[in-house]
């Protein structure tokens, strides 16, 4: 029985997440004065990045079967722009605003989907137009920037904390105030969609199809799977979550501009090569996306707690380490070429 | 109906189409807002405030806007050709190599000079070598380590503008010296960057014309296996290839520097590397590699830079430009797709079908 | 139905734009046979297949399959599939990222009651099923863990499971050592015994007469005969493929024998091999000598040729070119040395489509010559001229794109290619392939004259004729291996036959 003895593809999520485990407590022991060390330090990596974790969900399954959608950040851009202007000058409310906003990304991930699926049109090129076009609404929309103060339900879900129970984390700060480690609305729902997509990956046909189809999509077909109909959902699936993320998103700056988010689409696919999603497709998972976006939300924290590194260092770390990641596939598939011929 | 059809399947029918729409459209919108009918044409001199006269009008918007675009597509076009991927980093690199020319001119640390700390040859020389590196970083990773070119191209994409902003110290970083600024402005009654341009072009046709650097890359990109077996190193070739477009950010990177005599790195060459890439796929270019004709990219280039600026004409602000970009890529895009070609050659056979019954 | 009768095909035809593809073609498996489908190239095998499985529409004839009342007509290869009728390819096609359980039972997974798989439950069906048929393996392992062999035999098992009557084994053997083989046929038999039909397509004869009961021959899109594996011994079976009546071939002495002793030798090859494709060889070709390489499809003979231009780099051994010995890497090292392969697959490694004819001809001699000394504008007219002209292509212009030419023409400009660089060894594979029979002629007196200028050629056809006709000696393949030479007085029809039949003459 022939087994190789590493299995690649664990390897690389066993990296990701020495590396966050590094790197944190780096942050730890060389910034515990800052109060690195507190609890509320890593919620607030969780906060920040909400939005880009529900991102990076959809765009793991569409890298996994081995496609790309780089108009994601776009989309997020879109729909804050869509809530902002709809709340303040249109006078709509927020929940009619936010369904509105996830049917639109259903629509927008149909286009796509089948323009990729079923008119045979390469990935890069579909999204890449998704791109421009949603960027382009966005300014269509409105070109100032709206902020967010009127309708009081969005508020109110962007204010509130949701304290960590048991007092875990809890501290009492210089002034002698009890300091108590919150997370926000955005948070849950992220995290809640981080265990939705899991499920569905592992445990549904759907989710199996998707692994099958970045597998071997020829060996898929023959098998009876309908390869086109799994992409044009992954891609439709993609969108929604790029919506979803933008509410997220939304809460967290309350506002709409046309430059938001401009490079999300970056970080979404960063997060889930680190965290181990092969860009040939068929292997990752969303835990892997997970430390992904938790070590991109770390190096930003690591570069702002130092105060002297200017923010450019935390993209270029991001680089680095896409880079480190990328390299690292490619070999380890050219080691299982060589042990297959 | 078959010179239709011999028209139609001609390499530089797209390009020029798209061309001759984009003018069609001009003199509409010229006739209907009560301007001269061909005042799109129109070109004039103009006195500038030093007194010198300077060529004016609409076409030499274009030209000059479209500069470095058009230089992108050269390099664009031989990346695509080869290695069916696409170099999405030129736009960084362009911020790169801008960066790294003005902080040697200034002096690292400084934002401010109206005469160089190093010599002009020196700036411009290095932002240049800086670009062939990031192009061989790039064709190494896509020839020797088979990394999808989209991928390999995504960390520069991103750590590209970061490194720019670091050698100039996060500022801005401007250089008012005439002969810095010469390049981005004019040169007699002409604006430089369109004479860069030219001369870019020129250089890329001669050598096309000269060596067989036209059929050592399209024949790796037609066939690879075949150009294997009679000889060629597909690797090298890709390299290259990656090193050619590298060089032709750092032209463009200089150009749109001088231009405004200064490194704002944050926007130098932003979004650009969509624009060459859909200049490639508008001059009529499969974007799935193989034959390729520069003359059809450079066509483009100037097409879409024609696009936007009547757009700009039209009301549409720049911000809101990229919704007919993405309308355009898509038409050309699913046109140009095997199941719509199929469609339509189902059609033209039922028809003839049709005649002879 | 006979019940005994798994699948019967009556009378199968099948047309190509311009190409009699299948000709009123009859196929009988019985159940628990193990049947071989074999036939050389553009024998039909892969069309007759694809006919069965749904993939081709074909014109005329019946399909009868056990179990189902009249004729099946399929849809594609889920309806075949469904109506009892499997097919496992040389590519394994399964899903290489998941688990061994997840491809036997993907899209047909057991569900819970609220619709998710029920992941359990697969892998405790897959367990069973790799008990039932003696497989020891771990159902939860990545399947690109095990090795090919087992992949393949965890491919049969899922279409054994899916209650097939007729498994179709597509060339399973070709990556596979001696021992995957035996384990291979281990399986087969314990089908067999379940009732399944098999049917085995394949070229390796050894194989054939190891686990086959019977054997169904093709040739040129017709019936050449359906046989049982005691009335068909070796010789018999290749002359049936080959398509010459045993009884009566005539001797075709070769043109003139020559003796090379002496003569200095071009190619001196020891022990050259490359994983996968050809076991190591000897082989010696002296100058102005032609050696054919001869044997049945997939025995060896493109892939010895491939090791030696460096298109498949030699993994091992030694190899003298003009006395020296020389280190082959890459193709322009073998054409620095004055070396030129025409490829057998003019389409994957010939052709650069969307270029002109002048182009493709002009392609090697640019290659060699490097990017910085382009072949001037004039010279490549001169030159394409030259050999649109001796080779009589048949083109509109020398800039006419080479795809729109007909295939025997895309080949002369190919051969053309080569001559140009003017090589001191050209190898020929299949180089009369689809050409018509005037200038088939013209290229065996080429190949003559250009022995006679000194060059050394290796010549490769299926066509025994052609090869008695130009080679001085051959070189016999079977099965992926050199297997022996003949020459002088063996050269004959008779003499090739045996030779690639191997096994005793009168079997």
């Amino acid at each position: 029985m022939k087994k190789l003895k590493i299995n690649g593809n664990s390897l690389l999520l066993v990296i990701t997440i020495a590396l966050f485990v590094v790197m944190y407590a780096a942050g730890c022991i060389v910034y515990a004065d800052k109060g690195f060390t507190h609890l509320q330090t890593f919620l607030n990596v969780l906060i920040n990045n909400a939005g880009l974790l529900c991102v990076a969900c959809g765009t793991t399954c569409v890298m996994l079967t081995g496609g790309i959608d780089i108009s994601v950040g776009s989309v997020v851009a879109m729909d804050c722009m869509l809530l902002a202007v709809g709340m303040e000058k249109w006078g709509m409310k927020s929940p009619v605003l936010m369904a509105l906003v996830l049917l639109i990304g259903v629509v927008f991930g149909a286009v796509q989907g089948f323009c990729i699926a079923y008119l045979d049109i390469q990935p890069f090129i579909v999204s890449m137009a998704g791109l421009f076009f949603a960027r382009g609404m966005t300014a269509v929309i409105c070109t100032d920037q709206v902020s967010i103060v009127t309708d009081q339900l969005f508020v109110k879900l962007s204010n509130t904390k949701i304290n960590i129970p048991f007092g875990i984390g809890a501290y009492t700060n210089r002034k002698g105030v009890l300091q108590i480690p919150y997370v926000r609305v955005s948070v849950l729902v992220a995290l809640l969609i981080v265990i939705l997509v899991f499920l569905m990956l592992k445990y549904t046909k759907f989710g199996r199809s998707i692994y099958a189809v970045g597998g071997n999509s020829q060996s898929a077909t023959l098998m009876g799977l309908d390869v086109r109909k799994t992409k044009l959902k992954t891609y439709v699936l993609a969108s929604f979550l790029a919506s979803v993320g933008g509410i997220c998103y939304c809460l967290n700056t309350m506002s709409g501009t046309t430059t938001q988010a401009t490079g999300l689409e970056m970080d979404a696919i960063s997060s889930a090569v680190i965290g181990g999603t092969l860009l040939t497709g068929g292997v990752g998972n969303v835990v892997g996306t997970l430390f992904g976006v938790m070590i991109n939300g770390t190096i930003s924290t690591l570069v702002k707690s130092n105060g002297k590194l200017v923010s450019s260092w935390a993209n270029i770390v991001t680089a680095i380490l896409l880079c480190f990641f990328i390299v690292l596939q490619a070999v380890l598939a050219n080691i299982k070429e060589r042990k297959k011929a | 109906m078959s010179k239709i059809k011999k028209i139609t399947k001609m390499q530089l029918f797209l390009p020029i189409f798209s061309m001759l729409l984009v003018m069609f459209v001009n003199v509409i919108y010229d006739i209907a807002s009560g301007n001269a009918p061909f005042s799109f044409f129109a070109i004039s001199t103009q006195l500038t405030s030093s007194g010198n006269t300077i060529l004016y009008g609409r076409l030499i918007d274009i030209l000059n806007r479209g500069s470095e675009v058009a230089i992108l597509a050269i390099g664009m076009t031989l990346v695509v050709s080869a290695s069916a991927g696409t170099d999405i980093s030129v736009g960084s690199v362009m911020s790169l190599s801008g960066g790294m020319c003005c902080m040697l001119l200034a002096g690292y640390g400084v934002t401010n000079v109206s005469e160089y700390a190093n010599p002009l040859w020196v700036g411009i020389g290095a932002g240049i070598l800086v670009a062939v590196v990031c192009g061989l970083f790039n064709g190494f990773l896509v020839a020797y380590l088979n990394i999808q070119p989209m991928v390999a191209t995504l960390i520069l994409w991103s750590a590209g503008r970061a490194i720019g902003l670091l050698l100039c110290n996060s500022a801005i970083v401007y250089v008012r010296v005439p002969s810095f600024q010469f390049f981005g402005s004019y040169i007699g009654f002409l604006p430089t960057p369109i004479l860069i341009a030219a001369i870019c072009v020129l250089i890329m046709s001669l050598i096309l014309k000269f060596t067989a650097l036209g059929t050592f890359v399209q024949s790796v990109g037609i066939n690879k296996k075949a150009a294997r077996i009679s000889g060629f190193n597909s690797a090298k070739i890709i390299l290259m290839c990656y090193a050619i477009c590298g060089l032709c950010a750092g032209i463009a990177g200089i150009t749109a520097t001088s231009r405004i005599y200064s490194a704002d790195t944050n926007n130098i060459g932003l979004n650009m590397e969509m624009d060459a890439i859909l200049a490639v796929a508008l001059g009529g270019n499969s974007l799935g590699g193989g034959k390729f004709n520069l003359a059809g990219s450079i066509i483009g280039a100037y097409t879409i830079q024609a696009i936007t600026t009547t757009l700009y004409a039209l009301g549409v602000s720049s911000a809101q430009a990229p919704v007919f970009k993405a309308i355009v890529v898509i038409l050309i895009v699913v046109i140009q797709s095997e199941p719509v070609k199929e469609f339509f050659k189902k059609l033209s056979a039922n028809k003839t079908a049709a005649k002879e019954a | 139905m006979d019940s005994n009768i798994a699948l019967t095909m009556r009378g199968i035809c099948m047309t190509f734009p311009g190409v009699k593809a299948l000709d009123n073609v009859d196929f009988t498996l019985k159940k628990g046979e193990i049947r071989a489908l074999m036939g050389e190239n553009g024998a039909g095998k892969s069309t007759l297949i694809k006919c069965l499985t749904g993939v081709n529409k074909f014109e005329a004839g019946e399909i009868h399959v056990d179990g189902i009342e009249g004729p099946i007509v399929n849809k594609d290869t889920m309806d075949a599939q469904h109506k009892g009728i499997s097919t496992v390819y040389q590519e394994v096609n399964l899903c290489p990222n998941l688990s061994v359980a997840e491809n036997l039972y993907i899209g047909r997974e057991p569900l819970t009651k609220i619709g998710t798989v029920n992941r359990r439950r697969m892998n405790q069906m897959a367990a069973q099923l790799m008990k039932d048929l003696d497989l020891d393996i771990e159902v939860t392992r990545n399947l690109e863990e095990y090795s090919l062999a087992l992949q393949q035999m965890i491919a049969i098992a899922r279409a054994v499971d899916m209650e097939s009557k007729v498994l179709i084994l597509d060339e399973p053997t070709s990556s596979l050592d001696d021992n995957e083989v035996e384990k291979l046929f281990h399986m087969m038999k314990r089908l067999k015994k379940q009732g399944v039909g098999i049917v085995f397509v394949t070229h390796f004869l050894e194989q054939v007469y190891a686990v086959c009961d019977g054997i169904t021959v093709l040739r040129n899109g017709t019936l050449v005969g359906e046989y049982t594996v005691e009335e068909l011994p070796r010789v018999k079976l290749v002359a049936a493929m080959m398509g010459k009546d045993f009884d009566d071939l005539a001797s075709i002495k070769p043109e003139g024998s020559m003796d090379f002793t002496n003569a200095p030798l071009e190619i001196d090859a020891k022990g050259l091999s490359h994983a996968g494709t050809i076991k190591p060889f000897d082989l010696e070709i002296h100058k102005g000598e032609v050696v054919g390489l001869t044997g049945l499809l997939g025995s060896g003979r493109s892939e010895l040729a491939r090791a030696i231009y460096g298109a498949d780099r030699a993994q091992t051994g030694t190899l003298k070119v003009n006395g020296k010995e020389e280190k082959i890497k890459s193709p322009i090292d073998a054409m620095n040395l004055g070396m030129g392969l025409l490829p057998d697959d003019r389409k994957a490694e010939g052709i650069i489509g969307d270029l002109s004819v002048r182009e493709n001809i002009i392609l090697a001699m640019q290659a060699k010559l490097g990017i910085f000394k382009k072949i001037p504008m004039a010279k490549q007219i001169e030159i394409a001229d030259q050999y649109i002209e001796m080779l009589q292509i048949k083109t509109a212009s020398r800039e006419t794109l080479i795809k729109r030419l007909s295939g025997g023409n895309q080949q002369k400009v190919i051969l053309a290619r080569w001559l140009a660089t003017n090589p001191d060894f050209l190898i020929l594979d299949e180089p009369t392939r689809g050409i018509d029979i005037g200038t088939k002629t013209e290229i065996q007196k080429l190949v003559i004259k250009l022995a006679q200028e000194g060059k050394s050629l290796i010549f490769i056809s299926s066509e025994i004729e052609e090869m008695l006709r130009t080679c001085n000696r051959m070189a016999v393949l079977r099965d992926g291996a050199k297997v022996g030479e003949i020459s002088g007085e063996e050269m004959t029809q008779e003499g090739v036959m045996h030779a690639i039949a191997g096994g005793a003459a009168h079997e």
